[in-house]
Formats: structure tokens, C-alpha cells, sequence
């Protein structure tokens, strides 16, 4: 499958490809790691008549920490998740949902800024970047603007960012002391988006109640799903078996899934209580860590 | 039709140039403007893995990345793994220890497995099944496929490349 025909363009810098962005219009995509894309644009599904590379655009790619955040330049590639020490280290719900993304191949193009832009509710990273609370910086003709990540996710394949905008960073809070992640997806076979996913991350206090707690659904409505009153009953609480089925109840809850080819919506209503239990059990252990 | 762009290469160590439209996929562009057909075209939707080929060291899936991303990259497909004649350990591997029945994602399989035993030359078999997790096929149940690549590792071990 041949996509219809583009023009191709490869801009050398941020602003210089904001500008091409301003002139082509709304037919004007941004090639990141393409791996959602070209298979869109093969399907006819995505029709750009521009496609602006931003690949050979240097210096937007890296994980580092600084002024509190980690910070993930835009075009970061999955796979350098994987292979991050400061991730493995840190943020364990970060390489949890980097190694379950797609397939290696997939992972050595496919970026984590573009996973977010795409606005895909059954991409893997919204889920994440909803429980860690981080911040999208939008870099566009005026410069960049920071967006929270709850007001990122508008409807389905469309996010906040402004047409002229791209994805430049996304800075992830560094967690405090006792704090853990676990990202849990039950997919039909591996490389397929999540029949459901559930991302938590937890803060506990020194007495092991929790001090806070994000938690993010995948694929089980049109967007990715933050499920805040799951959240809100953990504050305060012991993860003792009781509050933990309670918070998995409420996050089934908040979830609004269709039925569709990979299951009917009370079956995977019934998964998120099931995988909120589990990711709510790892993170946990993780943070008593 | 959008004008064509020119696309300089190195696959398999060798320069290589060609004309392409934008376009068009460099899984086409390495079998039809090239002339390299060791390379499959397989599912075409990026989940077989049959296209795999490398790029800049990294293992990507050539049905997914349009040729004109590839100006400028090295690339190695496996018509690159054949070195003065004989048989790269893994080919050998795969012959002798049965990975292939109808040898169709058979190339993308080698290009897979030596990305993988470049980075981890004595992968335990979980992480070679890991490794060829983008990779399907469906006639051996993989379990010769690991073999094979057990097979490799260890001849790699003891010196042969």
C-alpha cells in the first residue's frame, strides 16, 4: 500500500518547521517517528498534503533531569526509554509502558512525544503521563507554552496543541521519596494496542498511607481517562485489600469503553477493576522500596 | 505526482543513489530501485516484521519509513550478512537447527536476531523470544528459531563472527 502522494519537507530547526506549519496549513502533518502515521496515511485514513520531517532536527531528543522534572525532548524514541538508566532507576512506570509499546522494531521510531500528540486513546503513554501529572511544553510562532496534561487530551485524535504547534518536551515531577509506578496492559498478543491498561503512580507517607496517587486508563473511552475518584479514596488510606478494591471499583467506574473486536464494554469494565488491583499492588511494592 | 527526490544511500556497505517520490516506502525502494529482494514485503501494516531491515544500527520496519527518510543512513538488509562467500553464523543457525520451513519471514527473522546479538551476544531465551516479539512466523512455532539463535551465539563465542 503506496500513500497518496505528498510534498516532503525537512526542516533543520524548531521555528523553521513552525513556519512551514503556518504556511501549508491545516493539510500539514509532522513526521516524528511515524509509526502511527504512514500506517494511517497507507489506510487513507490520513491524508497530509505536506509532511514535515522533524527527525533531522537536532536537540530534540533526550531524558535528563533538571529543575525537578525529568524532561523528554519530543522526539525522544521509545526504545531509548528502555535503555535509559535514570528511567530504570526512577520511574518504573515509565519503563513499564515503554517495553510494552508495539514491538522493538516499532520502538526504535516510534517517539514519545508523537505517542502523546497523536492523541490516540489506545496509544500506552497518555495513560502514563495522566497518572505522573506531567506538563507538554507547545513550541510555536510565539514560543513555547507549558500545558498541563489534563487539559491535553480534548477527543479522540485531538489534543490541545495548536496547529502550529509541536511538541518540544513533556517534564515529568520527580517523584518524591517512597513513591512507585507499575503500568499494567492486557493486549491479545504483543505489539496490539491494550484491550485495557491501567497506569498508577503512588506516593506513600512514612507511616505507608498513601500521600498521593495518580492512576490513568487506556483505551476504554475517547480519550485516556484520568480516574480521580479512584484517586481521591486512596488519599490518606492504607493499600490494605479493602481500599484497594474500592479505588479498582471506582477506576471501572470512571472507564466508558465500547464493545468492539476486542471484547464487550462490561468485560473490559471488569478488566480495569482487575488490572487497577494489580497496578495498584506493584506500584505499592515498589514504593516501600 | 509530487517531483522526486534524490536518495543517496550506504546499504550493505555500499554507496548506492536513486530517484524516489516521496512517497514511496523504503521497503520499495530497497527491492524495486535497488534490486535487493532479500528484503519481504509481508503484512504491509507493520506487524509482521518480514520488511525488518537496519537502519543506523537499529532495527525498523522498512514497510514503515518512507525512503527519503533513509537519505543519508546506513542500511543493512540480509543480503549484507553473506561476508566473501560463507554463511553468517545465524544463517548457518537457521539452516542447521531447522528455523525455517517456507523461509518468508526468514530475512526479517536474521536482520531481528543479529540487531539482537550485536547489543546481547549471549541472550538468555527469553530475551531472544523478546527480541523477535515484532517479529511473525507462521510455520515453526519459533522454537527452532530460538535454537537457531542459541546456535549462533554460541558459534559467535567461539570466534567464528
Amino acid at each position: 500500500m503506496i500513500p497518496p502522494a505528498f510534498e516532503y519537507l525537512r526542516p533543520k530547526t524548531v521555528p523553521e518547521a513552525v513556519a512551514l506549519l503556518q504556511q501549508h496549513g491545516d493539510d500539514a502533518k509532522i513526521l516524528s517517528g511515524g509509526q502511527s502515521l504512514i500506517p494511517m496515511m497507507k489506510l487513507r485514513l490520513a491524508r497530509p498534503s505536506h509532511l514535515i520531517d522533524i527527525n533531522r532536527i537536532s536537540g530534540l531528543a533526550y531524558i535528563k533531569e533538571d529543575g525537578g522534572f525529568l524532561k523528554i525532548g519530543g522526539l525522544t524514541r521509545e526504545a531509548e526509554l528502555e535503555g535509559s538508566d535514570v528511567v530504570r532507576a526512577k520511574y518504573p512506570l515509565l519503563l513499564d509502558t515503554a517495553t510494552v509499546i508495539a514491538d522493538p522494531q516499532v520502538r526504535n521510531l516510534a517517539t514519545v512525544g508523537g505517542n502523546l500528540a497523536h492523541g490516540d486513546p489506545a496509544n500506552d503513554h497518555p495513560a502514563t503521563m495522566l497518572a505522573l501529572g506531567v506538563q507538554i511544553v507547545a513550541t510555536g510562532a510565539k514560543g513555547a507554552r507549558v500545558i498541563a496534561i489534563d487539559d491535553f487530551f480534548v477527543s479522540l485524535f485531538t489534543t490541545s496543541l495548536q496547529h502550529d504547534e509541536i511538541l518540544t518536551e513533556i517534564r515529568i515531577p520527580s517523584p518524591p521519596p517512597r513513591s512507585g509506578g507499575a503500568y499494567v496492559k492486557l493486549e491479545r498478543k504483543v505489539g496490539d494496542f491494550a484491550t485495557a491498561a491501567v497506569a498508577v503512580q503512588l506516593t506513600l507517607d512514612d507511616k505507608g498511607a498513601v500521600q498521593k496517587a495518580g492512576i490513568g486508563l487506556t483505551n476504554v473511552g475517547a480519550t485516556p481517562i484520568r480516574a480521580k475518584s479512584a484517586e481521591d479514596a486512596l488519599r490518606g488510606k492504607k493499600l490494605d485489600a479493602a481500599t484497594i478494591g474500592q479505588a479498582a471499583q471506582l477506576a471501572a467506574d470512571a472507564a466508558q469503553p465500547g464493545s468492539d473486536l476486542r471484547g464487550p464494554a462490561e468485560y473490559k469494565k471488569g478488566l480495569i477493576k482487575e488490572l487497577t488491583k494489580r497496578a495498584l499492588t506493584r506500584a505499592a511494592e515498589r514504593a516501600g522500596k | 505526482m509530487a517531483k522526486k527526490e534524490l536518495i543517496k544511500l550506504k546499504i550493505n556497505g555500499k554507496e548506492r543513489e536513486a530517484a524516489a517520490e516521496p512517497r514511496l516506502l523504503l521497503v520499495h525502494f530497497i527491492r524495486e530501485a535497488l534490486g535487493l529482494t532479500g528484503t519481504h514485503v509481508g503484512c504491509d501494516t507493520s506487524n509482521c516484521g518480514a520488511c525488518t531491515v537496519i537502519m543506523n544500527g537499529k532495527t525498523v520496519k522498512s514497510c514503515t519509513v518512507f525512503a527519503v527518510q533513509a537519505d543519508g543512513a546506513e542500511v543493512m538488509t540480509v543480503e549484507g550478512l553473506l561476508q566473501n562467500g560463507a554463511l553468517h553464523p545465524l544463517q548457518e543457525g537457521f539452516k542447521e537447527e531447522h528455523g525455517l520451513q517456507c523461509g518468508f519471514c526468514t530475512p526479517g527473522m536474521l536482520m531481528s536476531t543479529y540487531a539482537l546479538l550485536q547489543k546481547n551476544p549471549q541472550p538468555s531465551e527469553e530475551q531472544i523470544r523478546w527480541g523477535i516479539s515484532g517479529n511473525l512466523c507462521r510455520c515453526t512455532g519459533y522454537q527452532n528459531i530460538v535454537k537457531a539463535v542459541q546456535f549462533a551465539s554460541k558459534k559467535m563465542a567461539q570466534g567464528g563472527k
